[in-house]
Order: C-alpha cells, then sequence, then structure tokens
C-alpha cells in the first residue's frame, strides 16, 4: 500500500479539505465583506472534487476501486456515484444561500466553509469501509449540520433547531457508538470485511444487539420512523437554505452509508437486518404519508416527505440485490431533483417586503399570481408523489421492481398501497395552489439564479427525465456492482 | 415501418403535445383556435389510420418500436380494437374543445392544455404496445382530469377532484406491481409477446385480482362506482364528455387487453364475480337513476348501467358477447357524451341542472328536443341507433352462458327506457311554465355542429354497423380462440337442427335434432 495511491484515491477530499482550510483563513481575516468570495471559491472547489470523483466513476482504470491508508477508505463507483450527488446538492445549496441571508443580513463567510466541512465529512461517510472512518465522517458531517441549522443566531427558531438536532444527533451517536463497540467486541475488528467474515450464522445476544444499535443510529440519521422525530422541527427551524441541503446532502450520504454498512459489514446477516429495514422502510412510509396531512407549514410538509421518501428508498435496500441498490442510486438522484427543487420553491415564497412565507395557506391560487413557479412546484408535488408521467414515478418503479424480483410480494403490495395516502397531501398542496382562492401575498421576485434552478430541477423530474434513463442506468449499474 | 411510412401514431401523440405545451403560453382565443384547428387535424389522421388499416392484414399494425428506456420501450401499434377506441377518442376531442367555446372564460389556455394532454394519453393508452408504457399513460390521466375537475368544476368539485384522484389511484397501483411480477416471470414487457404467455393458473388468480382492482375502478363497476357521479357532475360539459366517452373505456379495454387473454383461467373463475357485480349494476343504478333529481346525475348512472352490460358481454367468452361489448363502448362514447353536451346546452342557458326546473322545450327548442330525442332513444338501445346493436349482440353472447344473466340485464335495459323516458318527459315535454325557459334560445350553429355529427355517428352505427365491426372482427375471433380453452359451459344447452337430409333413412335419424 503506497501512500501515492492512497492519495490519488483520496484526492475529492484532499481538495475540499485544504480549500475548505485556507477559505477558512480567508474567512476569519477577510470578515463578512469576504463572504460572496469565499462562496465562489467553495462552489469552485466542489466542481473541481466533482471532476475528481466523474474521472474515477467513468475512466475505465479505476473500475475496479481500491482501497486507501490501510483499509480504511474505498474508493470505488458506489462512492464516486454518491459523491457526485452530495457535491451537486452542496453546490445548489451554496448558490441558492447569499440571496436568501442577503435580507437578514446574516450571511457570513462561515457559511460555506461549514458547507464544505459537512461535504467533506460525507464524502468519508460514504468511502468509509472501517467503523472509524464512518464514525470520524459522520461526526464531521454532523457537527457542521449542527451549526448550520442555528446558523440565523438571533432567530429562536433556528437557535433551538440546532439545539434540538445537535441533543438528539447527540442520543444517535452514542447508540451508534455503543453499536459499534459491541460488534466489534464481537467480531475482533473494526474493518467491514472482517466484520462481515466474522459474524456468521445465527448471531449470539452481544452483537445482534450490535448490528440493532448500529442500524438505529443510521436510521436516526437518514430519519427513518422511529428515529425521524427531530426531523419536521429541524427543517422547519432552520434557514430554508440550510433545509435544502439537510434534505439533500446528509440524506444522501448517510443512505449510501446505511446501504454500505448493510451489504458490506453485515452481508452475511441478511435475516437479521431485512426485517428491521422492512420494517422501517413500511413505518416510514406510512408515517411519512399519515402525519403529513395535517401540517400547515411547507417545510414541515416537505419533512414528512422526506421521510416518506426514505421508506421508498429502503425497500431497494431491503430487496438486498444489486438491483435494488442500483434502483435506490436511481431514486437518490431523482430525490434530489425533486427536494432541491420544491424547496428553492419554497425560498421564493415571499411577501411584498421580502419576508419568506412558510405557511400553506399563503400558497392559495399561486397559479394565477406567479404561474410559472406554480406549475414547478405542482410537477415536483405529483412528482414526489410518484404520479406517472412524472419522473418521481420511475424511482417507485425501480425499488418495486427491485422488491418484486426479490420476491418481497407483500412489501411491495403495502409499500404501494400506502403511497396512495401519501398522495393525498401531495394533491392537497396543488389543491391549494390551482384550485383555491389567491390569497395574494407571493409575489414576483424575479430572482434569476433560484428561477433557473428551479426550471431546471422540473425539467429533470418532467417526463423529459425518461430521456436520461439510457445515460443513467449503465452508471448506477456499475456503482451497485462495485459494492458486491 | 407501417403502411404509411410514417410513425402516424407518434405524431398523433406528438402533435397534441407540442400543441398543449403552446396553449400554456398564449392568449384565450389563440388558445381556442389552437387546440380546435389540432384536434381536426388529428380527427383526420384519425381518418387517415382507418382508411389505410388493412382488415384481414396482420393483428398489430402502424407498428412502431424503439427500445431506448431499458425496462420499457416506446413501442406503439393498434388492432381493430385499438383503432376503434382511438377514433372515438379523436371524434370526441374536436367536439369538446367547441363545448367549451363559450362557456370556459377563465384560464383558457390551462384548459386547453389539459384537455390536448388528455388527448395525449387516451390515445397512447390505446396504442401502447408495451405494458410499462400503458400503464404510465393510464396512470397519467388523473393529472389532467384531477386539474380539469378542480379548476373548471362546480361547486363541489374539490371533493369531486379527491375522490376521482385517489378512488382511481388505489385501484391502479396494485395493478403496478402485479405488471412488475408479470414481466419478471414472462422476461418481456411487450404486450403482443405477453397475450401469448401463459401463466400458471394459481398466479392468474392474483394477477386477475390486481388487474381488477384497477379497472373495475375505471369502468365503473358496482360498488366502485361511486367516485363517477361525483366527478360528473363537478366535472365542466367537456370533461364529462370526455370521461364518459373516453375514459371509462380504458377500464373496459383494460379488461379486454390484458384480463380476459392473459389469464383465462381466472377470468372464468371469477366470472361469477363479474355477472354478480353487473347485475346488481344494471338493476341498482337504473334504480337509481329513476330517482335523480339532477340531470348529469342521472346520466352519470346510466353510464354504470351501460357499463355493466359491458362487462357482462365481455366476459361472455364468446364472439357475440365480446363483439357486443366493444360495440357498447363505442355507442355509449357518442350517446353518453351527446347526452353530457345536451345537458350541457341547456345549463348554459339556465346555469341549472335540476330537472324540475326546465319543461315543455319542445314547444320553444324544436331542433334540440329532436336531437336530445335520437340521444334518448340511442340510450334506450331503440333499433336503429346505435345502442341497440351493441346491446343485442351482448345478451346474446351472455344468453349462451346464463338465461338467468339475460334475463337481468334486460330487465335493466327497461328500467333504462324508463329513466330515460321520465327524464326526457319531464325535460321536454308538458308545458312551458317557466319564464326564464322559455326565454331560451334553440340551438346555435355552434351547438347543432357539436351536436350533429354524433347524430350522424350513432344512426351509422345504427344502421349500418359492419363498418364498425369490421375491423375489430379478427381481432375478437384471436382473443375467443385464446380464451375458448377455459369457456365456461352454458346453461342453454344449445342444441343445432341439422340440416334437413334428403333420404327418408336419414330423417328418421336426425329428428330429434328438428324439435329444438
Amino acid at each position: 500500500m503506497d501512500y501515492g495511491r492512497s492519495l490519488i484515491f483520496t484526492l475529492p477530499e484532499i481538495i475540499l479539505t485544504v480549500s475548505s482550510l485556507i477559505l477558512l483563513l480567508v474567512a476569519a481575516f477577510g470578515g463578512v465583506k469576504s463572504a460572496r468570495f469565499v462562496t465562489i471559491l467553495s462552489v469552485a472547489a466542489l466542481f473541481g472534487a466533482s471532476a475528481c470523483a466523474f474521472e474515477f466513476l467513468t475512466n475505465p482504470s479505476y473500475e475496479l476501486g481500491g482501497d486507501a491508508f490501510y483499509g480504511l477508505y474505498r474508493m470505488d463507483g458506489f462512492g464516486s456515484f454518491a459523491k457526485l450527488l452530495i457535491y451537486f446538492a452542496a453546490i445548489v445549496s451554496l448558490m441558492v444561500a447569499p440571496r436568501f441571508f442577503k435580507d437578514s443580513g446574516a450571511y457570513r463567510p462561515e457559511y460555506p466553509v461549514l458547507i464544505l466541512f459537512a461535504t467533506i465529512g460525507m464524502g468519508m461517510m460514504v468511502s468509509a469501509v472501517d467503523l472509524m472512518t464512518l464514525y470520524i465522517g459522520l461526526e464531521l458531517n454532523s457537527l457542521s449540520a449542527y451549526v448550520l441549522a442555528s446558523f440565523i443566531r438571533n432567530d429562536v427558531r433556528s437557535s433551538e433547531a440546532g439545539l434540538k438536532y445537535f441533543v438528539l444527533g447527540a442520543l444517535a451517536s452514542g447508540m451508534l457508538l455503543f453499536g459499534m463497540s459491541l460488534v466489534y467486541g464481537f467480531a475482533g475488528s473494526t474493518s467491514f470485511s472482517v466484520i462481515s467474515d466474522t459474524l456468521t450464522g445465527q448471531l449470539a445476544t452481544g452483537p445482534l444487539i450490535g448490528v440493532v444499535l448500529v442500524l438505529a443510529g443510521l436510521a436516526f440519521k437518514i430519519s427513518a420512523v422511529p428515529f425521524h422525530m427531530w426531523t419536521p422541527d429541524v427543517y422547519e427551524g432552520a434557514p430554508t437554505p440550510v433545509t435544502a441541503f439537510f434534505a439533500s446532502a446528509p440524506k444522501v450520504a448517510a443512505i449510501a452509508l446505511t446501504v454500505r454498512v448493510i451489504i458490506d459489514a453485515f452481508g452475511s446477516q441478511t435475516s437479521t437486518w431485512q426485517q428491521i429495514i422492512v420494517f422501517v422502510a413500511l413505518a416510514s412510509i406510512v408515517l411519512g404519508a399519515v402525519a403529513a396531512i395535517g401540517q400547515q407549514n411547507i417545510k414541515r410538509l416537505l419533512a414528512f416527505s422526506s421521510i416518506n421518501n426514505v421508506g421508498f428508498l429502503l425497500i431497494g435496500l431491503a430487496a438486498g440485490t444489486e438491483q435494488g441498490i442500483s434502483a435506490m442510486l436511481f431514486y437518490l438522484v431523482i430525490y434530489l431533483a425533486m427536494t432541491l427543487g420544491s424547496f428553492i420553491c419554497v425560498m421564493e415564497m415571499r411577501d411584498a417586503e421580502g419576508k419568506p412565507l412558510e405557511s400553506l395557506s399563503s400558497l392559495a391560487g399561486l397559479s394565477q399570481t406567479r404561474p410559472g413557479l406554480a406549475a414547478a412546484f405542482a410537477v415536483f408535488m405529483f412528482s414526489l408523489a410518484g404520479i406517472p408521467p412524472l419522473f418521481g414515478f420511475w424511482g417507485k418503479f425501480l425499488v418495486f421492481d427491485a422488491a418484486v424480483a426479490a420476491g418481497m410480494l407483500p412489501l411491495a403490495v403495502i409499500g404501494i398501497a400506502a403511497s396512495v395516502i401519501g398522495a393525498f397531501y401531495y394533491i392537497k398542496v396543488v389543491k391549494i395552489i390551482y384550485f383555491d382562492d389567491p390569497a395574494g401575498q407571493i409575489v414576483q421576485t424575479g430572482h434569476k439564479t433560484e428561477n433557473g434552478l428551479i426550471a431546471l430541477m422540473a425539467l429533470a423530474v418532467s417526463p423529459l427525465g425518461y430521456l436520461a434513463i439510457p445515460l443513467l442506468a449503465p452508471v448506477t449499474a456499475t456503482a451497485a456492482q462495485a459494492l458486491f | 415501418m407501417n403502411q404509411l411510412d410514417f410513425p402516424i401514431l407518434s405524431l398523433m401523440m406528438g402533435l397534441p403535445m407540442l400543441a398543449a405545451i403552446i396553449c400554456l403560453f398564449v392568449g384565450a382565443h389563440a388558445a381556442r383556435l389552437l387546440a380546435l384547428v389540432t384536434t381536426l387535424v388529428l380527427f383526420a389522421l384519425g381518418v387517415v389510420l382507418w382508411a389505410n388499416y388493412d382488415i384481414g392484414g396482420p393483428q398489430w399494425q402502424y407498428v412502431e418500436r424503439v427500445e431506448f428506456f431499458g425496462n420499457f420501450a416506446w413501442a406503439l401499434g393498434i388492432d381493430g380494437i385499438s383503432m376503434m377506441l382511438i377514433m372515438l377518442t379523436v371524434f370526441l376531442m374536436p367536439i369538446c374543445i367547441g363545448a367549451s367555446w363559450e362557456s370556459i372564460k377563465d384560464r383558457v389556455g390551462e384548459y386547453m392544455a389539459a384537455f390536448l394532454f388528455m388527448e395525449v394519453l387516451m390515445i397512447g393508452v390505446f396504442a401502447a404496445q408495451d405494458i410499462f408504457l400503458f400503464y404510465i399513460l393510464f396512470e397519467a390521466g388523473l393529472i389532467p382530469m384531477y386539474l380539469i375537475i378542480g379548476i373548471w368544476g362546480g361547486a363541489n368539485r374539490i371533493y369531486a377532484s379527491y375522490k376521482f384522484f385517489l378512488y382511481t389511484l388505489l385501484g391502479s397501483v396494485v395493478m403496478l406491481i402485479a405488471m412488475l411480477w408479470m414481466v419478471q416471470d414472462a422476461g418481456t414487457s411487450d404486450i403482443p409477446t405477453l397475450l401469448n404467455y401463459d401463466f400458471a393458473p394459481e398466479a392468474q388468480t392474483w394477477l386477475w385480482l390486481a388487474f381488477f382492482a384497477s379497472f373495475a375502478v375505471k369502468m365503473p363497476m358496482w360498488p366502485v362506482h361511486t367516485w363517477l357521479p361525483d366527478a360528473h357532475v363537478q366535472a365542466p360539459t367537456a370533461g364529462s364528455v370526455i370521461l364518459a366517452g373516453v375514459l371509462l373505456k380504458m377500464g373496459g379495454y383494460g379488461f379486454l387487453r390484458f384480463s380476459i387473454p392473459m389469464f383465462p383461467e381466472a377470468s372464468e373463475q371469477f366470472i361469477w364475480l363479474i355477472l354478480g357485480l353487473s347485475m346488481v349494476a344494471v338493476i341498482y343504478t337504473s334504480l337509481v337513476a329513476l330517482v335523480q333529481q339532477d340531470m348529469k346525475k342521472l346520466i352519470a348512472y346510466s353510464s354504470v348501467a351501460h357499463m355493466a352490460i359491458v362487462t357482462v358481454g365481455l366476459f361472455a367468452f364468446n364472439r357475440q358477447g365480446i363483439e357486443g361489448a366493444i360495440i357498447v363502448m363505442l355507442s355509449h362514447g357518442l350517446v353518453s357524451g351527446a347526452l353530457f353536451l345536451c345537458v350541457g346546452v341547456i345549463y348554459d342557458r339556465l346555469h341549472t341542472r335540476e330537472i324540475s326546473r326546465y319543461g315543455g322545450l319542445a314547444i320553444n327548442m324544436p331542433k334540440y328536443a329532436v336531437l336530445f330525442l335520437l340521444f334518448t332513444m340511442a340510450s334506450i338501445g331503440l333499433p336503429g341507433t346505435s345502442g341497440f346493436v351493441g346491446e343485442f349482440l351482448a345478451l346474446i353472447g351472455i344468453y349462451e352462458v346464463s338465461s338467468w344473466v339475460t334475463l337481468v340485464c334486460t330487465t335493466g335495459i327497461i328500467l333504462g327506457a324508463g329513466y330515460m323516458l321520465y327524464l326526457y318527459r319531464r325535460v321536454a315535454f308538458g308545458e312551458l311554465v317557466h319564464d326564464d325557459v322559455r326565454a331560451m334560445p334553440d340551438l346555435s350553429a355552434r351547438e347543432m355542429a357539436l351536436l350533429a355529427p354524433i347524430a350522424a355517428a350513432v344512426m351509422w352505427m345504427g344502421v349500418y354497423p359492419e363498418s364498425f365491426m369490421a375491423p375489430i372482427r379478427g381481432d375478437v375471433g384471436a382473443i375467443v380462440a385464446r380464451i375458448d380453452r377455459a369457456a365456461p359451459e352454458g346453461d342453454a344447452h344449445l342444441k343445432m337442427g341439422q340440416a334437413k337430409a334428403a333420404t327418408k333413412d336419414h330423417e328418421t335419424d336426425t329428428g330429434h335434432g328438428e324439435s329444438h
């Protein structure tokens, strides 16, 4: 194992680490004035890291992947694919942030730096093949996220969100650590492959509790039921660009991490984790759907929607097959477009004084005052509900296809029937936008970046998205193959 | 490629899609014109389709296939049954646009876009040759219809649009799982291949039930029909026309294309479920229709009763039954569409659908009364109109399976005559008692232009049904041949008389045959 190879394999993280440290200094010395400059450089750094990950993913000479730093870190198609998604989400959250914070005057150069730190953590998470790397990545991401959630210091809700996230996140980290220590204790190693080789056959109570606790900790990070309680509060309280970030990048990272832990480390314990994942998936789908019905705040509603979507994603994992993982990765791409798109729509909900609006009722009759925004919103809602011909359907289609192929028919039937409950609140949003009389609160903003991004995301989830299938399907298949 | 050397079916889907997008960005009048021109061009393309259809030629014509999407293909192609339903669609669409010409005043561009998008999907559903493509287009219809009912509907439109959306969605999602399983099992999503694939009988049961959940709701069959009266009453006139005229046919088409030929054993197994529900529907919804005060609701319930005749015919497992069911679908598409237009005509004048507010329209609106009478008679199934041909064939078909079912269904037709004539008497006959009704002008040229083509088509189908039956004959034959192995034994025990023999010896041998 030579250091050169290790350094090449970890190049995306190195690029981001070096640039974030430099930018931290720039931020410290440049003060608030440097915010814009730091943001632009952060985006540039993320583009550099993306180019690197893209090279790893597409260049045939990296096809086999490889371990770095004595088996602590693994560069492979799966990790590179997840990183591309993460970097994309981070770039979008950086692009929309300055305008959002401008009116409150709260934008500071720490924001892009924190996003970069979180992104480094996420890159570590998705490439981790050792419990130590996993935990360091996870904590680096989480600590940055706690600060980001309370980024508007003088806003009570934002501070509350940060605190809540921190306390509950610490609890989850504790569970994860306890689980990891049990697994380590019984397996004798922190390396995923050794764990997989050691924990075979019928598990004793000790390692079983370890596995369950690890899964519980991970379920918290992906906000799956029953560890979802923090999600609506944090999503509501955090500044909207941060919420968009939370709902996209860390979610991709946590899901990819969960997949890797389950397939790589607990791959020989299918019967143990499968029933847990099946339960968590169905519970997330049902609760995400039912609890969203009564919500009056659009950000809370989208929080439940993301819980609901995690449920569908986990169906692909429950199948436990290569096809299932590839379906999940495809779903994640579509999920990113839908989630980022709808949160940017939320950012565009502003009254005449530029104050952000968040209540569902302020959306009333939006189709008559801002037809373009309304149409995009409707596209995202129908797509989240999985109604064809919108592209959101395709993600659900693939995960259910994988579940059926794996012979999990009851899971597929219950899951898809529960998706109808979810459809109710999505079409309720469409109803408010299209059928109700205009509330007239939301005004034109003329923000080019935001509107352009909304249009881009809406086109991606429109039926035009199907044209991307021949491009994306082989890539997700390769990425999923890397795990098996 | 096909007999026309260009992908006509893709063109018929692409053209309205393009027009729909343009409609969103232009003014009200331009949108109306564009929609009308587009639908008329599509009708012309439909005529080209029919004129070039090779009767007795290959089963699937105008076939297009682009393997692009991995899990499914852009595969289009039609047989005679699909073609007749596409014809129905393209025939009704310009009429729908015309019916909305004056009554829709707000958000015209979006309205026309929704209708044109609907047309894309309807043509696509009937032309799809890939099971997943079919599903996508079948489900996609929920979005425009939800918006049409919800935005331009009546007072209680929100409830109706929710009910429509969720009811149909719940019905369909389980079908998707069944389709996924089928494609896993058969290894292809190509419909013509699946049509000849034999699924294990025990699997068929579950698959059939999953498809039934979807198509029974769409059809709609009793007891899952309750979304229909609400949706019809609240939808704008053109929405009702397209709902009754084409969308309900998707259920029948689904049974005919998937449930029956793909799962013959299961279809036989569940035949009494279908016949039982249909019998209840025929009698129950007819009685319900009899007491309606709202014209649209009455016609909506009559649709449920007519659709029950369709299901009965489809599950007769013989040629007469299936051909009859298809003709009832076509006929009902025309007639119920026309009846909703007739309601729309007087609704536009008086803004109420309450039957008791009218009366004596034969005096001041003679042209209207004549056309309304024609469609009433066609709905009852009077010989000479399209309704008779289909219902007669369907009943002959089912008579071979069960005379009791025939008895019940025929009773339903008598009840149908009851509620339709009762409706007509209350609206058109009697004295003109209300002053505002007296002031109503007769049909305008626009309304005449909408109703006259339908009247012509209804008469044509009634007098010379061969034009409509010739294209479907071969395809029905193929379905009958496919399901023959599972055909139920009838209770009629037909004994065919043999031809009279020339010699005396033979006459004594075959004498018992002649007594029947």
